[in-house]
């Protein structure tokens, strides 16, 4: 139905045929967020440096479907790392994608790796 | 697989489906529901709140989604004329046929009108519908217009035309009562407290007319009277009529069901109409020769009608269903429950009346003094609650029955809510149980008042019963050795004040510090943006020190828009500017393709810049002399002035020049919510001082200066905190009341909700602000004084450093644009495009 959506699907590390280097790890602030372009795809990727984690989803939030989720607020549901969309506050979980708040899709997520300071996000295409 | 149709989409038959859904779990069932009304079933009960904001999606029981995700058919805007009981069809006004297993009537109820002479002119409403309600704001509208002074009158003195009345009053209108019988309320009040609310009804502005019998409507097309009696004649020009109820019972009548004398489809105890395979609940069901014209009753009844379709039959409707009522008049509290009167030879009634507070009690006790029969509250209804459940559950009471009801004696007459036997029904709309509430905590299901909620629907419908729920909650948890505390969230377990405090003390200046000394986790959208604004409040720090732990608009020092995009308002203080200024400012509106608008605030907004233009266009206005309007922050926003003595020919003072003093002087101060200002230079008060949180007035000799106003959804007027005061002393209090709020507020909570929760009012805080009760006003001014000092314009220190302005950037690896963004033309401007979803 949603041609915006159907180009974002959750990729398992399993599943992933190209490592896409998206930046410097200093490219990205602590603790926030930043946005990638991939092949015409916006991805949203966070550098949860308090738990020295990383992740990536899509940057578009599934409740009114704008391209926002990269600029949200990181925290967590319960010890579930979560991103605040910054328009309404919905919150996803950012390993499951799931919506925590509401009943909203899940997000899609993506693997994410760092080597030698370098970002990269896991796509299967 | 068998059909249900559900005629009627109101409160009741919605109730239905969602009991439906809930205790039938077999695939045997389909539902179809029409409803007549052009939108999914909304809460009638709350229809008044639609004025607040005219939101009808608010209201809504359930979204249109809701049905489809259940698999039912819902079908709105269409009516049902006709069933044929033999071959079990309906037919629908759209001339559409749906055959039925079974058929369930909840067609409701609609407005009684009496037969008036002139009834049927323009400006007559009834008020039962959201379109009623919009007729009634469109028509109010116009009558304003035309005359500000404009009145209404409301046939009908009981609970419903109460609330009308508030409602036309709220609508700006000169609001009249006006009742037949020779007391308001007569159903539920006797006249002694009835003539208690009157008082306190007139004294909010309402008028009321009693014992008049309406002979007829005057006017040609449109109502500009009522007549009573000869020469006995009320000027309005607008009337809500609110004289009862009359069930829908059309289909009973035309289908050949049993029907009451006076209307209604008589039912029995399992909402059986005459055909067994048709059931009629709510209002348009006759019980007991009754209809009931209450949701908790007519909740009830679906929940009988589900268990019986599903083959539960020995669920069935109790042959007493208790009245009680809670009026939920915004400001004026009203309930009655049991047997409100009672002849003296039943039992004794313990009466307490003050008239100077608009407070009455009474209470009804068996004649031996053991049992609680029924009361009246007006006034103040805290205790409603506690006396209902007593009367309810046959509590005993005390020996001095009085001290049900006398001004709070220590510890209170009731003892804990816990003493309530399990069965003690909390919620009656939702049917919810004081055992179902504990359970819920003491198995571990739920762990706080949020999860009760969400688990048992408890106060979900009315409301009424939330304080009780509260209650046991808290009083539960605290029995099983947990504390209850009005926490942040779940990554700090103290309130606002108290973690201002901490952090004071400590001298904690970053967010993770604060994490890590008194928190827990890694915080959330909740706890970071009030450490924060904590941290703005005591440092002065801005945003840009920080920026992660900001909420977004603060990050981004911009309103963030539907469509992403952002908004930019420079500051121009007490809304003066010269013409050199405005063309600056269009010049930067059509240079970066802005849609431009004047604000409330008397200022300028540029709509729809893209995060990457931020700092360009900041630093353009930056360069061309102006700073940042704080429009984005918990902050001070503006200081609004007329053009006062100045130019002014009743201006008593420069208001101009001393707004955008105070505009200057607290410009930056972050605080738990926003923070507006109003300096008119007389009291024809063309600044609206007194609708902000200070508002200041010239008089004769000085200033009067007004605190805790609001505009908003909850409008207030601000209090006087001191009269005739020079521009110094203005200052003084100022500093001493925004710091005492600041320091002391609950997270987003705007200055009048705070006065109203301050314990003592306006009188407390003038000990505080001006007599220094609290030894504190010292620390306060040296506190607001090192604010003020320290400011500085947050978007300069952006554009100035390069490491900020990464920020904003929309990619990380790209200098693009978002490529997805949608304007489309608006008259010579341009909006985003509407959402799709
Ligand atoms: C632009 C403006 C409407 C306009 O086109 O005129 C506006 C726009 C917004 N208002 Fe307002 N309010 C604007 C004047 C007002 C006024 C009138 C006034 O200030 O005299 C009021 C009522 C007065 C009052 O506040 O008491 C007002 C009461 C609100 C409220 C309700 C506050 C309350 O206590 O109930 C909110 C919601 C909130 O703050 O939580 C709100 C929130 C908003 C937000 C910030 C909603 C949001 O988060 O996106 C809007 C975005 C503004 C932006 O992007 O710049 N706005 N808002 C006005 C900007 C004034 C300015 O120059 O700063
Ligand atoms: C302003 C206001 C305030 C109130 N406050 C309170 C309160 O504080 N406490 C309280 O307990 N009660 C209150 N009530 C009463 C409460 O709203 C009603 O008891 C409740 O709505 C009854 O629900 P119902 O489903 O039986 O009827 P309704 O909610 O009237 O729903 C019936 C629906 O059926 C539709 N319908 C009728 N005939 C047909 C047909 N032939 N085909 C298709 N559809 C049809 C109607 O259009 C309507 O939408 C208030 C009512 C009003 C108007
Ligand atoms: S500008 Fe204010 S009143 Fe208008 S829609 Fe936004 S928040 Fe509501
Ligand atoms: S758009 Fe993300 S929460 Fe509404």
């Amino acid at each position: 139905m949603n041609t915006i959506l159907s180009q974002y699907k959750t990729t398992a590390i399993n599943d992933v045929n190209v490592w896409f280097k998206a930046g410097a790890v200093s490219d990205f602030f602590e603790n926030g967020g930043g946005c990638i372009k991939y092949k015409g795809k916006q991805i949203a990727v966070f550098n949860f440096s308090r738990t020295k984690q990383w992740f990536a989803c899509q940057n578009v939030c599934p409740h009114k479907m704008e391209m926002v989720l990269s600029r949200g607020m990181l925290g967590d549901d319960k010890g579930v790392p979560k991103v605040a969309c910054p328009l309404h506050k919905k919150t996803f979980s950012l390993e499951t994608g799931e919506n925590l708040n509401g009943d909203l899709d899940a997000i899609a997520t993506y693997p994410v790796k760092i080597e030698a300071e370098n970002v990269y996000i896991g796509f299967s295409e | 697989m068998k059909t249900i149709i559900v005629v009627g989409n109101g409160m009741v038959g919605y109730k239905f489906c969602e009991k439906f859904v809930v205790q039938s779990k077999s695939k045997d069932f389909k539902i179809v529901v029409f409803g007549e009304e052009p939108r999914p079933a909304y809460d009638r009960v709350h229809l008044s709140e639609f004025f607040e904001n005219q939101d009808a999606k608010a209201l809504e029981m359930a979204p249109a989604e809701w049905y489809k995700e259940n698999n039912i058919d819902l079908i709105v805007d269409e009516r049902v004329s006709e069933i044929n009981r033999k071959s079990k069809v309906i037919t629908t006004a759209k001339d559409r046929e749906f055959s039925y297993d079974y058929l369930v009537l909840a067609t409701g109820s609609s407005a009684f009108v009496p037969p008036i002479k002139g009834v049927e002119k323009e400006g007559v409403f009834v008020y039962r519908t959201i379109e009623d309600l919009e007729g009634m704001l469109s028509y109010a509208a116009k009558l304003k217009a035309k005359n500000p002074n404009a009145r209404a009158a409301v046939l009908g003195g009981g609970l419903l035309g109460l609330e009308a009345g508030k409602a036309v009053m709220d609508m700006g209108l000169e609001p009249h009562i006006v009742e037949f019988a020779s007391k308001l309320m007569p159903r539920q009040l006797d006249s002694r407290s009835s003539s208690v609310l009157q008082l306190k009804l007139e004294s909010i502005g309402l008028n009321i007319h009693l014992n008049k019998a309406t002979n007829q409507i005057l006017g040609d097309d449109s109502i500009i009277g009522m007549e009573f009696g000869e020469d006995d004649i009320l000027d309005v020009e607008m009337l809500v009529v609110s004289a009862g109820i009359r069930p829908r019972d059309e289909l009973g009548k035309v289908s050949g069901l049993e029907m009451g004398v006076r209307g209604g489809i008589v039912v029995n105890n399992k909402m059986q109409t005459s055909d067994p395979t048709i059931f009629a609940i709510g209002e348009v069901a006759l019980y007991n020769q009754m209809i009931y014209g209450l949701v908790a009753p007519g909740y009830d009844m679906a929940d009988v009608a589900v268990n019986q379709i599903i083959g539960n039959t020995e669920k069935l409707m109790p042959a007493e269903i208790d009245m009680s009522t809670k009026l939920k008049l915004i400001g004026v509290d009203v309930a009655s429950f049991g047997e409100p009167f009672m002849p003296a030879s039943k039992g004794h009634s313990v009466i307490f009346e003050n008239k100077t507070q608009h407070l009455y009690k009474r209470i009804n006790v068996s004649l031996d003094g053991k049992s609680l029969l029924g009361g009246i509250l007006v006034g103040d209804a805290s205790d409603y609650n506690m006396l209902h459940q007593v009367f309810l559950n046959g509590m005993p009471i005390p020996e001095d029955a009085a001290q049900l009801i006398l001004p709070a004696t220590e510890g209170g007459a009731f003892g804990s809510a816990l003493d309530l036997p399990d069965e003690a029904q909390i919620c009656s709309c939702e049917n919810v149980s004081k055992g179902q509430i504990c359970g819920a905590i003491k198995d571990g299901s739920c762990e706080d008042l949020a999860g009760v909620i969400s688990l048992t629907k408890a106060s979900t419908s009315c409301g009424g019963c939330k304080p009780m729920v509260t209650d046991l909650v808290n009083e539960t948890l605290k029995s099983l050795g947990k504390t209850v505390k009005n926490v942040i969230c779940e990554h700090f377990d103290y309130s606002r004040q108290e973690l201002y405090g901490i952090i004071k003390a400590k001298k904690l200046t970053s967010y993770n510090e604060v994490l890590d000394s008194c928190g827990s986790g890694h915080g959330c959208e909740t706890c970071k943006p009030l450490v924060s604004s904590i941290f703005a409040s005591l440092y002065n720090v801005t945003p840009n020190k920080e920026d992660v732990t900001q909420d977004t608009n603060d990050k981004f020092l911009a309103n963030i828009q539907r469509n992403g995009t952002y908004s930019v308002v420079p500051r121009i203080a007490g809304g003066e500017i010269t013409p050199e200024g405005l063309i600056v400012l269009g010049k930067i509106g059509a240079k970066y393709n802005l849609y431009t608008k004047i604000t409330g605030g008397a200022r300028i907004d540029f709509f729809g810049a893209q995060l990457n233009d931020l700092p360009a266009i900041w630093k353009e206005l930056i360069d061309n002399g102006f700073e940042s309007g704080h429009a984005y922050g918990k902050s001070l926003r503006t200081v609004k002035s007329c053009v006062g003595s100045t130019w002014c020919r009743y201006g008593l003072d420069e208001s101009v020049s001393f707004a955008i003093e105070l505009e200057n002087r607290y410009k930056g101060l972050r605080s738990p919510h926003k923070i507006k200002g109003g300096v008119s230079g007389c009291i024809r008060e063309c600044a609206e001082a007194r609708g902000k949180d200070f508002g200041i007035i010239a008089v004769e000799g000085g200033w009067n200066l007004y605190v805790g106003g609001n505009g908003g959804a909850t409008p207030r007027h601000a209090q006087l905190l001191a009269e005739q005061i020079d521009n110094e002393t203005v200052i003084k209090y100022l500093d001493r009341y925004l710091m005492y709020y600041i320091q002391t507020a609950a997270p987003l909570m705007r200055t009048a909700a705070w006065l109203d929760k301050l314990e003592g009012g306006i009188e407390q805080l003038k000990k505080v602000v001006i007599d220094d009760s609290l030894s504190i006003v010292e620390d306060l001014e040296k506190e607001m004084q090192f604010l003020v000092d320290a400011y500085e314009c947050e978007w300069k220190q952006a554009i100035e450093n390069e490491e900020t302005k990464k920020r904003f950037q929309h990619f990380v690896n790209s200098d693009d644009r978002d490529d997805n963004l949608v304007f489309v033309p608006l008259r010579d401007q341009k909006m985003p495009e509407h959402w799709k979803n």
